[in-house]
């Protein structure tokens, strides 16, 4: 069989006509499987979800309980057939319940990795690769200028400017969904264990990731605390909330952003920051390529991104590779995740 | 090497003005020289490298990196000295702190050029990702790091009791690494030698508002505002009898060797305030004429006698080593004439004053410059500028005394054709665009002009997205955008004037446009017809 019966890019989103599914559609359809919960790749209106169960309750959060006709979990490693097809998903490493999304008819297999990383992440079961022969990939960061350093350091440089600056409160840009409970995490893997204060689009979805086990220690809502409290503190926000008056009741804040646009000091300066924190839930360039090798994949498609440079790499390397330019995933779900 | 990269590292992040003064105090107090001296050179744009051009460094990581990774790395970024720090493969065993700022200066003293590139890989590869940077960043001599020559200098004041008008008095004889300047600033040492020309902070203007109209018009003087750049022209002789002459930029950097053509024909003693613009057969050229010769990389013959730069004067500071700022505007601009007429074989000339009674005539003169002007102004006025005849020359913006009165922009709704990422400030977002008007006789789109500011960084994002998103067909940096009838993003823009053009296939060019508004409201059906600009060229 050709790989393109099996999966095939629509307008809607990537279709697999034996299944009679999508994969992350942008627009509303019968049967959507969702990698992750990120605005962009999970909307509502779907008749039926087929989700990690993780995926399904930030789903939920976001859109309350009735964001689709029929849900339906399924847990990582498990099979599910419709059809000819067999579904399995597989940790993706991204955020909370992310999953790459396995296909194999006859044989052939295509696995469509969603949003993805390698580098570890507390809040998140880890990335693992799936031999394929046609792997589905993003390309956010596909460019040699992007390697992303170890979180841990970009925790430690933000540490050290608190004890620098005991007086003043650092204010971290956070996208409300695995980025601000992972930068949790981390202060508090560095041994940080003093309150950490949450702007309101956050605490759902954190309360969340406590409710499915992952323990982010003493998290407060901002409104509750008086501005005294806020002298020396950690606060998270939605990134697009640092700018707004909300920021007002800090005391002389210290705007950080955690982001891997922050690896470009123009994109940092582009935003007002101060202390940019390259922390990204996206797989670096060298990273990439590692997982494309890995997978044994001879061909690949690229999703959103920098399909072109993925796409040269891929030829130099003797992987087919085809740009799919997919139209409605937003990079580090920017717009969505903070209105979330 | 790392205090320096820190220091540019910290100033990239510092918005604010004071936080930047208060970065370079404290590295100018806690740096030794000459380390000091060649940072202060640096930032103030004294320290070039002649050997050392962004095509060797371009090569250099070529070799290195696959050209078309580079490429669109480059594209992505947006700028070269940062491109190349991130995507450089240094060995981390190598540590940096050995590596001074002196150590670079004196090694590329001291190397022969063919010797250069090995030795910058050599420094690349022991330097970590910002210290490349920094590094890059003083080779390619383009900090961009929002610090001004004379801010740099402001922060020299904070090391000891010099004040900012002393230290631009020695300035320009010192030279780089300055320790004689340092010194003295602190009270080490003798003061240094004057120089025979310094800079003198410019007197700007506010803008004219509807009360205004209040005041009553016999206590001012109109002038036209010139869309060209803001300049100050000095020249003197020094002790020896040495002739001295510069030319300034608003913000006190030094760009004479940009006009040679200018600087030389400046015999005189005197500190001039005036305007830069382009005088071809007595005909004063629009700023898009001046932005050709600005873009030259370098100034040639040819650059010269297609460009011929040309001061119009509108003050007079100083002549003859007498300092005229405290006198009124009025008794200045009696010098200021007779300066004129003497040296009228100069590529100076005096802006000319406009004769009004009531504002309503200085409405008229803004709104109808042409009439006014004559035609061989009119490309070259964006306005009137109102002063007080009885103000002194006042450093900075004070209150009350001069204002500019801009002609209102013209506007026209376009579609959004291609977008380009930007560079510098904008990197990486598509910042850049063509946009344009429908033909009058087909329901076609044709290019009428490029815009890339204008617009909110917020609306930058919502823009750079709705690119993304509609994206037809891409050629290299450049997407073209859906522009459909029913589908794409209009665009009300606004620009000065307009020009005919064989250039554009539209046959018009547009001066400063810019956007205005972004009409998400509006269909690419609903924007404007050709007829609409070219019925403009009729009127002017």
């Amino acid at each position: 069989m050709r790989l393109t019966d099996l999966l095939t890019p629509r307008p809607e989103g990537l279709y697999c006509p034996p299944a009679d599914a999508f994969i992350d559609p942008v627009r509303p359809v019968d049967r959507a499987i969702i990698t992750h919960g990120h605005a962009d790749h999970a909307r509502a209106g779907h008749a039926c979800v087929l989700a990690t169960p993780e995926t399904l309750a930030i789903m939920a959060v976001r859109y309350g309980r009735d964001f689709c006709g029929r849900a339906q979990a399924l847990a990582y490693g498990e099979a599910l057939r419709i059809g000819d097809v067999e579904i399995v998903l597989r940790p993706a490493g991204h955020v909370l319940g992310s999953a790459q999304v396995a296909l194999t008819q006859g044989g052939v297999r295509a696995a469509v990795s969603g949003d993805y990383k390698r580098q570890p992440d507390p809040t998140c079961a880890p990335f693992e690769p799936i031999a394929c022969d046609l792997f589905v990939t993003e390309a956010t960061f596909a460019l040699p200028v992007f390697r992303h350093p170890p979180a841990e350091t970009e925790i430690a440089t933000l540490l050290r400017s608190r004890d620098l600056f005991p007086d003043r409160a650092h204010l971290v840009g956070a996208y409300a969904l695995g980025k601000a409970q992972r930068v949790i995490a981390l202060f508090r893997q560095a041994g940080y264990d003093a309150p950490i204060y949450l702007h309101g689009a956050l605490e759902a979805l954190t309360a969340l990731y406590e409710r499915c086990g992952v323990a982010l220690g003493d998290v407060r809502p901002v409104m509750q605390a008086d501005k005294t409290a806020l002298a020396g503190a950690i606060a998270l926000c939605p990134p697009s909330a640092v700018q707004t008056p909300w920021a007002r009741r800090f005391p002389d804040p210290i705007t950080a952003f955690a982001s891997g646009w922050m690896r470009i000091r123009a994109r940092a300066r582009q935003r007002g920051v101060e202390l940019p924190l390259v922390i990204s839930d996206h797989a670096d360039w060298p990273d990439l390529q590692r997982t494309i090798l890995e997978t044994g994949a001879p061909e690949v498609w690229i999703t959103h991104g920098e399909a072109d440079a993925l796409a040269h790499w891929c030829e130099s390397a003797g992987v087919r590779a085809r740009a799919l330019h997919l139209v409605g995933y937003d990079d580090e779900g920017e717009q969505s995740d903070a209105a979330a | 090497m790392n205090r320096f990269a820190a220091l540019l590292d910290r100033l990239a992040y510092e918005p604010r003005r004071l936080g930047k003064l208060a970065l370079l105090a404290a590295y100018f107090r806690e740096t030794p020289d000459p380390d000091r001296g060649w940072a202060l050179a640096a930032l103030t744009g004294e320290l070039s490298f002649k050997h050392l051009k962004p095509a060797m460094i371009r090569a250099l990581v070529v070799e290195r990196c696959d050209e078309k990774l580079f490429a669109l790395s480059y594209d992505f970024v947006g700028d070269l000295a940062e491109t190349v720090a991130l995507i450089w493969e240094s060995e981390p065993s190598r540590a940096n702190a050995a590596l001074s700022l002196s150590d670079i200066v004196e090694g590329v003293e001291a190397t022969a050029k063919k010797d250069l590139p090995a030795l910058i890989a050599l420094w690349l590869d022991r330097l970590d990702e910002n210290g490349r940077w920094a590094l890059l960043k003083l080779i390619t001599g383009a900090l961009r790091i929002g610090v001004s020559a004379r801010l740099a200098r402001q922060a020299l004041a904070h090391l000891g009791s010099a004040s900012v008008e002393d230290i631009e008095d020695v300035w320009h004889a010192a030279s780089p690494p300055y320790t004689d300047v340092f010194a003295w600033i602190e009270g080490k040492g003798p003061r240094p030698q004057s120089g025979a020309v310094r800079f003198h902070p410019p007197m700007l203007s506010h803008a004219w508002e509807e009360r205004d109209e209040a005041l009553a018009p016999e206590d001012f003087a109109a002038e036209w505002k010139w869309d060209g750049i803001r300049v100050q022209a000095a020249a003197a002789r020094d002790a020896h009898g040495r002739a001295h002459a510069r030319l300034y930029s608003r913000t006190g950097d030094d760009i004479s060797k940009s006009f040679p053509d200018l600087v030389e024909a400046f015999a005189f003693d005197a500190v001039l305030d005036g305007e830069l613009l382009i005088r071809r057969q007595g005909r004063i050229e629009s700023f898009n004429t001046l932005q050709q010769r600005l873009n030259r990389k370098s100034v040639t013959a040819k650059t010269i006698s297609e460009f011929p730069a040309y001061i119009c004067v509108y003050d007079i500071l100083s002549e003859n080593g007498r300092d005229l700022r405290t006198l009124s505007f009025q008794e200045r601009r009696t010098i200021l004439e007779d300066f004129a007429a003497a040296h009228a074989d100069a590529p100076i000339g005096l802006s000319p004053l406009i004769a009004f009674k009531a504002w309503e005539d200085l409405q008229a003169a803004r709104a109808d410059p042409a009439h006014y002007a004559g035609d061989s102004a009119f490309d070259a006025v964006e306005g009137v500028m109102i002063k007080r005849w009885a103000s002194p020359y006042l450093a900075g913006r004070p209150k009350g005394h001069w204002w500019k009165w801009k002609r209102d922009p013209h506007t026209v709704d376009a579609v959004l054709l291609y977008a380009q990422r930007g560079h510098g400030k904008r990197s990486s977002f598509y910042s850049d665009y063509t946009f344009g008007v429908w033909r009058d006789d087909a329901e076609e789109l044709v290019p009428v002009g490029k815009a890339y500011f204008g617009f909110t960084d917020e609306e930058l994002i919502q823009i750079d997205k709705f690119v993304r998103h509609h994206t037809q067909s891409r050629f290299g940096p450049v997407r073209e955008v859906t522009h459909a009838p029913d589908e794409g993003l209009v665009f009300e823009v606004a620009f000065e004037g307009l020009q005919r053009s064989s250039r554009h296939k539209s046959g018009v060019a547009m001066r400063f446009p810019r956007i205005a508004r972004i009409r998400w409201d509006k269909a690419p059906r609903d924007a404007d017809r050709l007829s609409a600009l070219t019925a403009l060229l009729r009127e002017t």
